[in-house]
């Protein structure tokens, strides 16, 4: 740009394309960061409902669980803690693992593991609230 | 030297030989500054609430299979054991939350000067301790 001779400038290698794609080396850009974030976010109101309805739930027998899930309130609430949480667990361990797991391949086998732990974990409890709220 | 930026790493000591600076982090020489503390206990309290997802999800899954199973999870939770349990995870889950709320309050670019940084830690302390003992306080006499 002509007008801009002379002002103080950065010189990059990155292209003009990369640079509005924004994806960066990883060519992920900040998905990750923003997932965690979001869910994060999300976290702060559930996790309060969640204590909140724990202790509500002491000492309950089954059927009074069937009853507090009876509420599609509550199984609504319930559902997005599960994602929220094991969406941000598998984020979260996936960087703890990155961090600390020396090695490629034991790297990348832990975070499989996490992964999928987690994806299991959380089917589990996503079928046995609907099972509950729909008894 | 297996890389080119290893030269700036190199220096010599008062004897003459040479040897690799300290890399940082570089813990054991410096003392614990409380927002220090709190970084790792962040991700602590994280793993821990990783495990105490397996007591969720057992509490569920039990509740889902019958009123006997979720009978024995159900008097686990009461035991000894299951209170202590209960009880970190509460820790573990309040600091978190606690912590994370300053997390996403330094994402937004705030409260990053020396004294803010220390006030929001304590803060965090603070709000940990008061929300987990009301929580029990609440949670023991309730019922």
């Amino acid at each position: 740009m002509a007008n801009s001779q002379g002002a103080p400038h950065v010189d990059m290698l990155r292209s003009p394309l990369g640079r509005a794609r924004g994806l960066g080396s990883a060519r992920a850009g900040a998905a990750h960061w923003w997932a965690q974030r979001l869910t994060a976010v999300a976290l702060v109101p559930l996790t309060l409902w969640f204590i909140w309805t724990v202790i509500r739930l002491k000492g309950a027998d089954q059927a009074g669980v069937v009853a507090w899930l009876a509420s599609p309130v509550a199984l609504v609430m319930m559902l997005a803690l599960i994602v929220a949480t094991f969406h941000h667990l598998q984020l979260g361990l996936q960087v703890v693992i990155e961090d600390y797991v020396k090695g490629h391949g034991t790297k990348l086998t832990a975070i499989l593991a996490i992964k999928a732990a987690c994806f299991l974990l959380a089917l589990a409890c996503i079928v046995s609230v609907l099972k509950l709220g729909g008894a | 030297m297996r890389d080119v930026r290893d030269a700036l790493m190199v220096a010599r000591n008062t004897d003459g030989k040479l040897v690799h600076r300290p890399l940082s982090p570089h813990l054991q020489v410096h003392r614990w500054p409380i927002s220090m503390a709190l970084s790792i206990l962040h991700r602590a309290s994280g793993c821990a609430l990783g495990v105490g997802t397996l007591l969720m999800t057992w509490w569920l899954v039990a509740a889902a299979r019958s009123p006997a199973s979720f009978e024995t999870a159900q008097w686990f939770m009461g035991s000894i054991v299951g209170k202590l349990l209960l009880f970190g995870w509460s820790v573990a889950l309040i600091y978190h939350l606690c912590s994370g709320v300053r997390h996403l309050w330094m994402d937004s670019g705030r409260g990053f000067e020396k004294a803010e940084y220390d006030h929001s830690a304590k803060l965090v302390i603070i709000a940990t301790i008061v929300l987990t003992v009301g929580a029990w306080i609440v949670g023991l006499t309730a019922g």
